[in-house]
């Protein structure tokens, strides 16, 4: 099923320089959902240490694409994934992959919040107990206090971590989850519409905390806001029926886009 | 005779139906004949009217001519009220089927007020009932002290009981059958909790939707299986089964087993744990499902760490369930459990249940007023009361849990 794509770096998005390898290369990426396909062929490299968006409208596929870097798909019944995706040049959909070992390098935020229903302290220490990170006495206290600083969110829960994590607010929950995420020291992040139930505050702090977060992390986030796209990332595709239409500079996505479709899209055009 | 009465009850309904309808469709939409306004209600609730207005206007007076004239036993002066009540509806009807009359709010009143009487009735007969338990309860606890009743270690009520004898202690003990029907519902349960549990989680998380569609009913089928051919099936099979089996390691034991019993009972509990415990799994939120995955969990620990203690109340409440089932059997117990009550701890010796005296009780010839026929009261009150704690517990679990999880 996976053919093997013979020149890498003939990607007609291939937007990393030599000195900085890219995180993730996908090459003829298609999906498919029973014999519907909704991911026709997408060829693009993400870069590292750098967020990049995925804009487009409903349902042209941003989530399907988004879960193909932690193989979430593998969870969805009838869902199928065929083409070539490698992160740091090794084949993630190869049989020598076991996607639990994937998915801890590779986190993903939800649109929804879902912290379990469990304390504060046990939703964030959740990974690091699974993935057993945590070798001394008192680590696993230090990973939870450090993952809920990074989080921004220590401050406010650091006297009621025995507090289940939904009595946390809407915004409260998100960042908690994403602190959950971080606690097993993941390489990527994925977020598909992190803000979506957020208000404008919650939202700000969110893009505040994915703008400190991306020195050390590839964020890839899938929005519906184009100025949130333009805020917060570096990179920008544009989705259109199951295809990558665009992909390039932020920038030059918002202010000079070649393709007809993302210049109709993010002048509201369509979608 | 009721017949007869019936079917002019229902006669005339439908004539004050019929009336209500025509004068109505007349008044309102014959040209010429009203004002030129929409009227409130459209005809057929008009009818509606009338016909409930005679029809619970008869039946008032039905019962009550049954509770003042029923020595008259005529059937002519019924039918003559009726007949008059149906007239004097129609003639009601004639004043009031206007434009303006609001039928329509007034059959809505009506028809809230024959479902609130339904659930009433249900209430009533309830309490009914709870009373009746514990008023021939009182009685018994008159022949037989309350304190031996629940006290004492022998139950033989069997041998008979002469007049001056009545209320001997030591022939009314619940104990032994309390304790019986304890030990046959606990070793069910080891069965039936373990057993239902994991098929709801095969069922629910990894099955896959289409093998669920098939084993789903399948195990449903168990549930439909008549109580009393699980009792023939623990008397003439797995009781002597377990019984051959402990003699080939040497030991003589009865074939009237607690362990024979309970793995009957237990294989009848087990579709009705499992199919709540799997619509309770199924029923945690898939978000928490993909976020356990998400942060590469394997199935097993996703349903260690999230599906069960997410589903706790609910898998508990299943399971309390399957405990008052146990507790309630009868045909099953009836069947394959002793009649002799024996005060022990052992599964392989042959016990006694409350359900079982009850029956036991209560079938040949009996007096009404015997302490024997009287103690059915007192052992069905107990169920009951044991009954109604397990789902006071039940429910208050669930509470706690929900207070502090789910907002
Ligand atoms: N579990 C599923 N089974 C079948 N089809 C699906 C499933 N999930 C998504 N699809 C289909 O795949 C296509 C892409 O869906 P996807 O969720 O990736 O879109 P999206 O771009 O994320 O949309 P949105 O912006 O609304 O979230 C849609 O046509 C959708 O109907
Ligand atoms: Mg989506």
């Amino acid at each position: 099923m996976i053919d093997q794509p013979a020149p890498l770096a003939t990607s007609p998005f291939n937007t990393s320089s030599p000195a900085r390898l890219p995180k993730f290369r996908c090459r003829n990426v298609q999906a498919y959902y029973g014999k519907t396909r909704v991911l026709h062929g997408i060829d693009v490299d993400i870069p590292d240490q750098s967020v990049t968006a995925l804009i487009g409208p409903s349902g042209c596929g941003k989530s399907t694409f988004l879960r193909v870097f932690n193989r979430m798909n593998d969870t969805i019944p009838n869902a199928r994934v065929t083409g070539h995706v490698e992160m740091d040049g090794i084949d993630i959909y190869s049989d020598q992959i076991d996607p639990t070992v994937l998915r801890a390098r590779v986190g993903m935020v939800f649109q929804k919040p879902n912290p379990f229903p469990k304390s504060i302290y046990d939703n964030v220490a959740y990974g690091p107990r699974i993935h057993g990170l945590a070798d001394y006495a008192g680590e696993l206290d230090d990973i939870v206090e450090h993952s809920l600083r990074r989080a921004a969110l220590w401050d406010e829960v650091k006297d009621r971590l025995g507090e289940p994590g939904t009595s946390l607010s809407n915004g409260q929950q998100q960042r908690l989850v994403i602190a959950r995420a971080i606690a097993i020291r993941p390489e990527v992040i994925l977020m598909d519409e992190p803000a979506s139930s957020l208000d404008p505050i919650a939202t700000a702090r969110l893009e505040q905390l994915i703008d400190e977060l991306k020195q050390n992390y590839c964020i890839l986030i899938v929005t519906h806001s184009m100025a949130q796209a333009a805020r917060v990332s570096e990179h920008t595709g544009f989705f259109y029926q199951g295809a990558l239409v665009e992909y390039g500079e932020t920038n030059q996505i918002f202010t000079n886009p070649v393709d007809q479709r993302t210049q109709d899209y993010i002048t509201g055009r369509t979608g | 005779m009721p017949m007869l009465l019936g079917g002019v009850y229902l006669f005339l309904i439908v004539m004050a139906f019929v009336f209500a309808r025509t004068l109505a469709i007349m008044r309102f939409y014959v040209p010429g004949l009203g004002a030129e306004t929409r009227p409130h209600s459209v005809p057929n609730f008009h009818a509606y009217f009338a016909a409930w207005t005679a029809g619970f206007f008869m039946l008032l007076m039905l019962a009550l001519y049954r509770l003042f004239f029923a020595a008259v036993g005529s059937v002519t002066i019924p039918l003559i009220l009726m007949a008059l009540i149906t007239a004097l509806t129609c003639l009601m009807s004639f004043k009031l089927t206007q434009r303006e009359f609001k039928a329509r709010d007034y059959v809505e009143g009506f028809v809230q007020f024959a479902l609130f009487l339904c659930s009433g009735v249900v209430i009533l007969i309830t309490f009914g009932i709870i009373l009746s338990l514990l008023f021939e309860s009182l009685r018994f606890f008159e022949k037989i002290p309350l304190t031996d009743f629940l006290t004492g270690l022998e139950w033989s009520p069997q041998i008979p009981i002469r007049e001056d004898q009545i209320g001997e202690a030591g022939s009314f003990g619940v104990v032994p059958v309390l304790l019986g029907t304890g030990l046959i519902t606990v070793f069910a349960m080891l069965i039936a909790v373990p057993i239902g549990l994991f098929i709801a989680i095969y069922l629910s998380e990894y099955a896959g939707r289409r093998r669920r569609r098939v084993i789903k009913p399948v195990i449903e089928i168990l549930a439909g299986i008549p109580s009393v051919v699980y009792g023939f099936f623990a008397l003439l099979t797995i009781g002597p089964m377990v019984q051959t089996g402990m003699a080939a390691l040497g030991f003589d034991i009865t074939a009237q087993s607690v362990v024979a019993v309970s793995i009957v009972m237990g294989v009848m509990i087990i579709p009705y744990i499992s199919s709540l415990s799997d619509d309770v799994m199924s029923g945690v939120p898939q978000i928490l499902r993909d976020g356990s995955y998400a942060l590469g969990a394997t199935p097993s620990e996703t349903v260690k760490k999230i599906i069960l203690p997410a589903a706790f109340p609910g898998l508990m409440a299943a399971s309390l369930l399957g405990v008052s089932r146990a507790l309630g059997e009868t045909m099953i117990v009836a069947l394959a459990a002793s009649k002799a009550a024996n005060l022990t701890f052992n599964p392989f010796e042959a016990v006694t249940t409350v359900t079982v005296q009850i029956v036991t009780l209560l079938t040949g010839d009996q007096e009404l007023d015997s302490a024997k026929t009287l103690a059915a009261y007192a052992l069905g009150l107990i169920l009951f009361i044991l009954t109604l704690l397990l789902n006071i517990i039940a429910i208050s679990i669930v509470r706690g849990y929900n207070a502090k999880f789910h907002r």
